[in-house]
């Protein structure tokens, strides 16, 4: 059986280009990139090369940019970090009510550490209003983490103005930008932002390593303590393999950036459109053109999301859900909530994530499976698209 | 994740849809995930000798919905009523933990529908 891979928002996997220079740093240049020795300077450089590659694709300056594990350490340093160290000027946080959990429960755990957090709500499409933020700004504010783009529906946030509302009051501003590194541009500088989250094995480099800008006078304490590493922002010896696969797939992302979102538009569009024309009383979820290049989030009325991803994997076919009979909870997915969707609806979201390696011969083999797919879940649902349609009147939207 | 029973009822669900004149229908839902699953049952002297259902739901939701079906049928009232969401998970060589919830949709349907069955006060 031919498998096809539309779950890249998940992960990706590791370009050649990245596992070969990679290999070196497993094998003779093993050295401790903090050891004075040749050793360890023949792995210093190249760590320091792979942060020059991580800056120039944020528009960064190369000593603003620190290694960390992944997007999920580089989210928890950057708020609790920031957080903690401006605890006597201000207690008060901002962030969306869909936000990847990395940032909700480092916002929640902060909270019981006696911070106060404001969630804000999103728009139908998923936009976080920028007066929103504006208005919600106090004095005791000391951070504003709004995400770059969302993982789930792919609805990319107006993050230069918000930005631009945090400079002028004096707050920090954070955003996860895990899924738009490398497929949308970023200039850290432009868009005012303070910190920002990369991961790398969402852009084509390993598991295990990520990273996040720091600029140069924010006031952040450290939360893994140990040696001197990483300007003392983040202590643990360096994953050399990690860092250097990170910086080399950050540089072909930067290179390749505009050719690449264009395939993923492309092939997203294609999809969708035939979905649209083929399958009925669907909707897609997300803004309709503010959205991540690669990424289509569908609703299909009275299928469920976990029947629907189990069997396309019957043929073949790797996507994910928000339902939440795929996340281990019981709920659905708190983006699609946030969007108003009825949670029965939510229910029955499927994300599909194009990558590089995808081709229209991948939209032609989801067409051929997926129509009869949700006809046969259709017919044997306890709910019938009539009903749904007439219960969520306006199709769940909030007005 | 799923035993090959589970993924055999989710891909070729027994008895599935509604019968035109049944003695008792019965409706579960989950109201936080929202799975959904209608039970009904024709009844001849206090024996279960058909059931039908329709589940939205999960493939667990799904193939404890069908072999729910496959064990009532045949079954008295009283038999019926000993089912479990554990019996029937059991049934399909068990469930993932996460997973147990879903298995309750089958267990309620049969309560639903009996509860059912004894308003319309059949004789």
């Amino acid at each position: 059986m031919r498998r096809i891979y539309l779950d890249h928002n998940a992960t990706t996997p590791v370009r050649p280009e990245v596992l070969e220079a990679m290999l070196p740093f497993f094998r003779e240049r093993f050295g401790n990139a903090s050891s004075i020795h040749a050793f360890g300077q023949a792995a210093r450089a190249p760590v320091e090369e792979a942060r020059a590659q991580a800056a120039r694709l944020l528009g960064a300056r190369p000593g603003e940019v620190f290694f960390t594990s992944g997007g999920t350490e580089s989210d928890n340093l950057a708020i609790k970090g920031v957080a903690y160290a401006n605890r006597g000027r201000g207690s008060h946080i901002i962030t969306s009510q869909i936000e990847h959990h990395a940032v909700l429960n480092s916002c929640q755990f902060l909270e019981q550490e006696g911070f106060t957090v404001t969630y804000l709500p999103v728009d139908s499409d998923g936009l976080v209003d920028p007066d929103d933020v504006a208005r919600t700004i106090t004095d005791r504010t000391i951070l504003v983490s709004i995400m770059h783009a969302n993982n789930e529906i792919g609805t990319i946030q107006p993050v230069e103005e918000i930005g631009r509302i945090a400079r002028e009051r004096g707050v920090f501003f954070h955003t996860d930008a895990v899924q738009s590194a490398g497929k949308l541009p970023i200039e850290v500088d432009a868009m005012y932002i303070d910190l920002l989250s990369i991961s790398g094995h969402k852009l084509y480099g390993p598991k295990g390593v990520g990273a996040v800008y720091i600029r140069k006078g924010t006031q952040i304490v450290q939360t893994a303590h140990g040696g001197h590493h990483e300007g003392d922002v983040r202590a643990g010896t360096e994953n050399t393999p990690g860092i250097v696969g990170l910086g080399k797939a950050a540089e072909l992302a930067f290179i390749e950036r505009e050719a690449e979102a264009q395939h993923l538009t492309q092939l997203r569009d294609l999809l969708q459109r035939r979905l649209l024309d083929e399958i009925d009383d669907i909707r897609v979820n997300g803004h309709p053109t503010r959205r991540l290049p690669g990424t289509l989030n569908v609703s299909f009325t009275a299928a469920e999301g976990e029947s629907l991803i189990l069997s396309l994997d019957l043929k073949g076919i790797a996507v994910s859900s928000g339902s939440a009979c795929t996340s281990g909870s019981l709920e659905p997915s708190h983006v699609l909530l946030a969007l108003g969707l009825d949670p029965q609806l939510a229910q029955t979201s499927v994300r599909f994530s194009f990558g590089r390696d995808n081709t229209r011969e991948d939209v032609e083999d989801v067409m051929e499976h997926l129509p009869e797919i949700v006809a046969r879940l259709r017919a044997m649902s306890a709910l019938t698209v009539k009903q749904e349609k007439i219960r969520g009147s306006g199709f769940g939207v909030r007005g | 994740m799923y035993t090959p029973q589970v993924m055999d009822h989710f891909q070729n669900p027994r008895n599935v849809g509604d019968i035109p004149d049944a003695d008792a229908v019965g409706l579960a839902g989950n109201p936080v995930c929202g799975d959904t699953m209608k039970l009904s049952l024709k009844i001849v002297d206090d024996r279960i000798v058909d059931a039908k259902f329709r589940t939205f739901g999960c493939a667990a939701a799904i193939a404890t919905s069908s072999k729910l079906t496959e064990m009532l049928i045949g079954q008295t009232i009283a038999e019926a009523l000993t089912i479990t969401n554990e019996s029937v998970a059991g049934a399909l060589g068990g469930l993932p933990q996460a997973k147990m919830h879903c298995s309750v949709l089958a267990a309620d349907g049969v309560r639903a529908a009996v509860a059912d069955y004894r308003k319309r006060d059949h004789r």
